[in-house]
């Protein structure tokens, strides 16, 4: 985060030494400057979002060393749940929450305890196979029942409020909340990791499983309620993607990437670091999108693989 | 007549192919404190393994107060009050001392043993609560093993060689404890390559050679020669 | 001291062996007794079973699961087509050439991926391919976004008749999958393929033993891209026309090479063969059900993993010590 700042500052005044031709050039640069101050913002806070698909990725790996492909399908099974809920109910997406975090993390222990629970081992392959079959799965089941259509759920009024931060400066309130949303869920998930028993529990299971069952605890259903949670926060981020922008059956893949991206970059086992990579991904889109709205999706894989070469271990990796 | 506390029955172990356990028949009452000892590879900690659960034997094999639990999940058997302290430690690396302790006493079940009753057991750990548990030496992560399984409230302790890698004045402190907890109630399964200090703490002692009972008895009544004949297999 | 030899065949790799070639020479001669779609199919068949086979060798033996081969596909694709209509190279010339620009490029990729462990190497070539895919769509000069053909001229280059065309276009197939598969069996006899199978068996252990694995898994990672990249070039001359997304699909390329290596058995040499055949069967039935038959192919994939690891071929190979191309290692001691 530290290196943020300056490097913002670097860019600014990199820019403001470029060569004006005429007097008027100077507004125009200065409308420019806040063009980009605006860009990098709205990066930071996608960034949030991304740390959302992130968290959920991060939490299962490090209790299971689990990899599950099919994640991002299943924030696209959030956002459709969530859509089903609003249609059927008639309630807001916020409220929808109510609704789609409990389904999803009943999904969640279920899917463990029925499927992916017989794929943890040493092998590498059965995990990696199934969730990929399950995959598939998710988004030709959700083409059958939805059709490739776009759809989006619909937030009301908040979608296009925006707050004016002063000097040209404005950010969607939207978007703020989402931002406000990923560190809580951050928060969150330490907080439950380092100061709870459940959390305890994940820990430990995830040192030594074998030793875990030997002090009671029953590693079928740790794994179980760790995957719960996880998918507990897909939905939050399937609700809040469903708000953004347009969804189709489609899209999970590249949301898993993302959330790779992000994990990746902020280093294994940090939480915080996850964060940060999902800023610097959501920064290089943002700013990609600006400099030609072709390069938005390369430029943050362009920035993952720069990290990945200069720094494999990620910018916070724990030391374990 | 009432069951014992433990009854292992004609117990037979398999590791895939090899069978490592052959028709073992070992009895614990309640306040004992047994020791089976024997050379590497004789099956002891395979043994302590069948009974906690750790490896699944045909349920009749292992009887605990009459019922049969040869085939039940570790943390079922743990539930029921048998815990392990597991051979070479094997603390949790990122938890602290404190909670490693904490992770034994997850189940809740009743009895005298919390975290205020461990460290009067072991004071040194209280200063150390907040610590790494790797960061301890070898004789104090050994403390917290047997604390963290005191922390179920066990009936019956299954202790795999405390003493492995200890100096010989750990091993002492260690031992010089065990009195503590049977006087709360625990009776205890000691697997021990040290013969001196098994001899000396257990009443009943077990010794095993390649799978087999060789010789079983009062403690006292064992002589050196018939002791050395059934390690060795001579 | 005892002489000793290793044998590598048995009696049914060598009924095999045998069967083996009768349908090549019976394959060769389809062009005189299918019709043109049949052709077509079969062209398909052997493409499946070469992406397959170098999948197979990747995954099943150097351990080393890539989500992402579709990159080379498309990438071998699109050399071809800008060889080809830019460049004015022959067609059927540039295909080799293709395959080995896509192997060169294969190799900083390789030295980025291998940052990567187990499952996050996978994703990562997940990601590769989606850039080069990005990349394919930023091209213009082939089609950007929405793809390009190949002009009448070069399609033309291959043959002059439409039927010598097919004829041709399927002869190369043909033989690219026999040379794959050959490939494939003379690594798998070679030392290289002594060391892959420890590699695949256990990896640490292997490593102990002195074998270079890095090193190992670098060359056949590059090795997998180069038949991949020739594979995928031959498949989009085939189609004439190439798109980003369709040249860098990923259910094309890897979900349904994935499923077929899976469900005919992985680590196996004949594995991917029944697998293509099993998946085929299934397309002709299923296919009209649309997204549905994804589904199956998918629940069918899950299936076999949990139950039947080994795909149907480990089943048969377990049971009955079949195997069809001599690979096996059988120390016989003593004099001839």
């Amino acid at each position: 985060m530290a290196g943020l700042v300056p490097a913002i500052h670097v860019f600014l005044v990199a820019k403001a030494w470029m060569p004006a031709t005429s007097a008027g050039m100077t507004n125009e640069r200065l409308r420019s400057d806040v063009e980009w101050l605006n860009t990098i913002l709205q990066g930071i806070l996608l960034g949030g979002l991304y740390a959302m698909f992130a968290a959920g990725l991060s939490l299962i790996f490090g209790v299971m060393r689990l990899v599950n492909i099919a994640h991002g399908d299943l924030i696209v099974l959030a956002a459709y749940v969530a859509l089903v809920a609003t249609e059927t109910l008639g309630i807001g997406p916020l409220t929808s929450l109510l609704i789609v975090v409990p389904v999803m993390a009943a999904i969640g222990y279920a899917l463990q305890r029925a499927l992916l629970n017989r794929t943890l081992g040493d092998d590498l392959l059965p995990p990696l196979l199934v969730t990929f079959g399950l995959s598939v799965i998710i988004q030709n089941g959700l083409l059958e029942l939805f059709t490739a259509d776009s759809v989006k759920l619909n937030a009301g009024a908040v979608e296009t409020a925006s707050v004016s931060l002063g000097g040209g400066l404005a950010v969607g309130v939207l978007p703020v909340i989402q931002f406000v949303l990923a560190i809580a869920v951050i928060w969150g998930l330490q907080w439950l990791f380092y100061r709870t028993a459940l959390g305890r529990a994940f820990r430990a299971t995830s040192d030594d499983p074998a030793v875990a069952q030997l002090m009671g605890l029953n590693n079928a259903h740790v794994f179980a309620l760790a995957m719960a949670l996880s998918l507990a926060i897909v939905a939050v981020a399937g609700v809040l993607l469903a708000v953004r922008a347009n969804f189709d059956p489609s899209i999970g893949p590249a949301r898993l990437i993302f959330g790779f991206e992000a994990v990746i970059i902020g280093g294994l086992g940090s939480m915080w670091g996850t964060l940060v990579g999902g800023i610097i991904i959501g920064v290089a889109q943002t700013i990609g999108a600006q400099l030609d709205p072709g390069w938005n999706l390369l430029a943050g894989h362009i920035a993952f693989l720069i990290v990945l070469a200069i720094r494999p271990q990620g910018l916070f990796p724990k030391v374990n | 007549m009432s069951d014992p506390l433990l009854a292992v029955r004609a117990l037979d172990a398999y590791y895939g192919d090899f069978q490592a356990l052959f028709g073992v028949t070992m009895q614990v009452g309640e306040g004992d404190v047994v020791a089976v000892i024997g050379a590497n590879g004789a099956g002891k900690s395979t043994l302590l393994q069948c009974i906690a659960g750790a490896m699944h034997v045909r349920a009749n094999a292992i009887q605990y107060y009459g019922v049969p639990i040869g085939n039940e999940a570790a943390h079922e058997i743990v539930a029921r009050g048998i815990a392990m302290v597991p051979e070479g430690r094997r603390l949790f690396p990122s938890l602290s001392v404190e909670e490693n302790l904490l992770i034994g006493g997850q189940l809740g079940r009743k009895g005298p043993w919390n975290l205020k009753r461990v460290y009067e057991l072991f004071p040194m750990l209280e200063e150390r609560r907040d610590q790494p548990a790797p960061s301890l030496s070898g004789g104090q992560q050994q403390m917290v093993a047997i604390g963290r399984a005191l922390m179920a409230n066990p009936r019956l302790l299954l202790c795999d060689e405390i003493s492995l890698g200890l100096a010989p004045i750990v091993i002492r402190d260690i031992y010089a404890r065990i009195p503590a907890i049977v006087a709360e109630g625990v009776s205890l399964v000691i697997v021990e390559q040290d013969i001196v200090q098994a001899l000396k703490i257990a009443r009943h002692v077990y010794c095993l050679q390649e799978g087999h009972v060789a010789l079983q008895g009062e403690a006292a009544t064992l002589t050196r020669e018939k002791i050395t004949a059934a390690y060795f297999g001579v | 001291m005892a002489e000793f030899r290793v044998e590598h065949s048995n009696w049914s790799s060598r009924i095999g062996t045998a069967i083996v070639l009768v349908a090549l020479v019976a394959l060769a001669a389809a062009p005189w007794w299918a019709d043109r779609a049949d052709l077509r199919l079969l062209s398909e068949i052997y493409a499946y079973v070469a992406l397959a086979s170098l999948w197979n060798v990747l995954a099943g033996y150097a351990g080393l699961v890539s989500v992402g081969q579709q990159a080379y596909v498309g990438l071998g694709a699109y050399l071809l087509f800008g060889l080809a209509s830019l460049a004015g190279v022959n067609p059927l010339a540039a295909i080799p050439i293709s395959a080995a620009a896509a192997a060169i490029v294969s190799v900083p990729v390789a030295a980025l991926m291998f940052r990567l462990r187990g499952h996050y190497f996978a994703i990562g070539t997940w990601v590769m391919a989606e850039v080069f895919r990005l990349l394919a769509a930023q091209t213009s000069a082939l089609g950007g976004g929405s793809g390009t053909s190949l002009p009448v001229s070069v399609v033309l280059s291959i043959a002059s008749s439409r039927q010598m065309r097919e004829f041709v276009l399927y002869w190369v197939a043909l033989a690219q999958v026999a040379v794959i598969l050959l490939g494939i069996v003379w690594l798998l006899r070679s030392r290289y393929g002594l060391a892959l199978t420890a590699i695949r068996d256990n990896e640490l252990g292997a490593r102990s033993n002195g074998i270079n694995v890095a090193r190992i898994k670098f060359v056949v990672y590059v090795a997998v891209a180069f038949g991949t990249a020739m594979v995928g070039a031959l498949i989009f001359l085939q189609k004439i026309r190439i798109s980003p997304d369709t040249a860098f699909s990923v259910n094309d390329w890897t979900a349904f090479v994935i499923f077929i290596t899976v469900i005919g058995g992985i680590g196996r040499i004949e594995g991917p063969i029944i697998g293509t055949v099993v998946f085929f069967v299934l397309r002709q039935t299923l296919a009209d059900l649309g997204a549905i038959y994804l589904l199956i192919l998918g629940v069918v994939a899950i299936a076999v993993m949990l139950k039947a690891p080994k795909g149907i071929w480990g089943l048969i190979a377990d049971r009955f010590g079949w195997q069809v191309f001599p690979l096996e290692r059988r120390l016989v001691i003593g004099k001839r």
